[in-house]
């Protein structure tokens, strides 16, 4: 493990073709490295995520991407993705391949490569197209003769990339609010990224070892990346940017507009720390949540 | 006579379906409205689970995704996504969710995914989400969407999340544990399902609205109740909590 910025980490674990997967439900999408990867001109990912969100919008729109495996197309709370739209409808910038499951699939095919299983069983699909449309959905028959069960093979990403509040210098990293499917795709990753707001002593981490979701032990890289998660948040360090979620949709629905916004944010500035001086002090304050903090709980001390 | 909109008279009518019940899996704009309603009104022990993996949450503000962070602070229990769908949902704990789609035929299946082909789609659709599992595992199924011609359709483009099938074939024969869709809760009147055939069938008009504007938004011969009724108002109060508590800005109410 070694702590590096996001540009060496992304150069390091993401190269043309490979299978990659930025989790994050709603919250803690990393923003930075998808950015990172644009401005890198990687091609022909296979892009992983149950919710694409803009993240995969905007890495479509730059034309990183051949396929996207996933389960929920759309702008949560919001309306459509128009850039996938417009690749998946018109094969504008390239055609994209889909290969499409549904919530419990998705989190079934992470757990499986997690767990190093052949395949994953769950109670879903039947009366559904979506086997008909998708051939890696498939059944069989229970041993236990109790009928049949869905089956979804094992996603095993090159490259998953993790955005947290908090890890220490050995990548051991802490996780609250939503928890989404990052501790199963992080594990079934042949490689990790790991970025976080915040790098703190190990003792910090120590103190509370329940909150962590991922081990240092399969962490490649720690990037510390302040503000990283944007326009997607971070629980109790900054909101969601729901007014960037409505502009996206307005933004993205043109193919000139979507370019000239990439232009702009993402290959106009150098990196993150740019693009958070570019978005200005008072943007962040306005996302700035007021306090919550949880009760202290006693692990007690067995000197 | 209090004036309402009828978008207001479908969160009321889906609120009220919610009498009794203790767990709902909620989604965001309307079901969660009318949720919320509930719980202030018909149901003040209703226990919300939304898809993001949390349990029991206080909103503190209107959530504008099923993830906004105002779920997380103060809910009972906020869990990882393989916990929601293999623990609340898969293991049976979830009683009613709502749903809803783009397309809906008469024994309630869904489409969320596409409108045309497939493989040359005139419209892509977001997906199933979790709408596939919570159509085959919630206990009882609230679909809730606005009619229209092009949504209560005759054949559906692609089934997403299934119904009552084909109407013949009994859901339990494909090992599905909920009963499916119970009740349809429209901006126009609210449908319910025939025991026998499983088809939808008209229970109730909201008042103001002529039998004929509903049989003309729906793409079959539409079935209507013996007893067919009118809708119950809202109430002054409940019309009260949705405007001044839930959506103050008339956001889902228009």
């Amino acid at each position: 493990m070694k702590q590096m910025s996001m540009r060496e980490a992304i150069a390091a674990f993401v190269h043309d073709g490979d299978t990659v997967a930025i989790e994050g439900f709603t919250a803690c999408i990393c923003f930075a490295a998808a950015h990172e990867i644009i401005r890198q001109g990687r091609r022909d990912l296979t892009l992983c995520r149950m919710t694409p969100d803009l993240v995969y919008d905007m890495l479509v729109a730059a034309g990183c991407a051949r396929k996207l495996v996933c389960s929920y197309i759309g702008n949560p709370g919001v309306g459509s993705l128009h850039a996938i739209r417009r690749a998946v409808e018109k094969g504008i910038p390239a055609p994209l391949e889909l290969e499409e499951y549904s919530h419990f699939g998705m989190v079934a095919r992470y757990t499986a490569g997690a767990y190093g299983l052949p395949f994953f069983p769950l109670r879903s699909y039947q009366g559904s197209d979506l086997p008909r449309v998708n051939p890696h959905i498939r059944s069989v028959e229970s041993p236990y003769g109790d009928g049949t069960v869905a089956v979804v093979p094992p996603l095993k990403p090159d490259v998953t990339i993790v955005h947290a509040q908090r890890a220490d210098p050995e990548g051991n990293t802490h996780l609250w609010g939503l928890l989404g499917v990052q501790k199963e795709a992080a594990f079934a990753a042949r490689h990790v990224i790991v970025v976080v707001e915040e790098i703190v002593p190990t003792e910090v981490i120590r103190s509370d070892p329940n909150r962590t979701m991922i081990p240092g032990l399969i962490v490649d890289a720690l990037v510390h990346e302040p503000y990283g998660a944007h326009p997607s948040y971070v629980q109790g360090y900054y909101d969601r940017d729901n007014a960037f979620y409505l502009r996206w949709d307005e933004i993205s629905r043109d193919e000139a507009s979507t370019r000239r916004w990439l232009e702009e944010w993402v290959y106009g500035v150098p990196d993150r720390a740019a693009y958070v001086a570019k978005m200005g002090a008072e943007a962040w304050e306005r996302l700035r949540p007021g306090e919550a903090f949880a009760y202290p709980v006693n692990y007690g001390r067995y000197a | 006579m209090i004036g309402y909109t009828p978008s207001e008279m479908m969160i009321v009518a889906a609120a009220r379906a919610l009498a009794g019940v203790r767990t709902v899996f909620v989604g965001v704009g309307q079901p969660n409205i009318a949720c919320n309603l509930a719980l202030r009104t018909v149901a003040p022990d209703l226990k919300l689970i939304y898809e993001s993996g949390v349990y029991e949450a206080r909103p503190a503000r209107l959530p504008l995704s099923i993830g906004d962070p105002t779920l997380v602070s103060g809910a009972t229990l906020v869990c990882s996504l393989a916990d929601l769908f293999g623990l609340f949902l898969q293991g049976g704990r979830v009683e009613v969710a709502f749903l809803g789609g783009a397309q809906v035929d008469r024994f309630g299946n869904l489409n969320t995914t596409v409108i045309g082909e497939y493989t040359r789609p005139k419209a892509r659709l977001p997906g199933s989400g979790g709408a596939c599992e919570i159509a085959i595992h919630a206990g009882r199924v609230f679909i809730i969407m606005p009619l229209s011609r092009r949504s209560f359709v005759e054949r559906l483009d692609f089934v997403t999340s299934p119904g009552h099938l084909d109407g013949r074939t009994p859901r339990s024969a494909l090992g599905m544990p909920g009963a499916g869709p119970e009740i349809v809760v429209t901006d126009k009147c609210v449908l319910g399902f025939d025991p026998e055939s499983k088809e939808m069938v008209l229970k109730s008009l909201h008042p103001g609205v002529e039998l004929e504007s509903v049989l003309g938004e729906v793409g079959w011969k539409l079935r209507i109740a013996p007893d067919l009724r009118e809708t119950e108002p809202p109430t002054s109060e409940e019309l009260r909590i949705l405007r001044e508590e839930l959506d103050p800005q008339g956001i889902y109410r228009r």
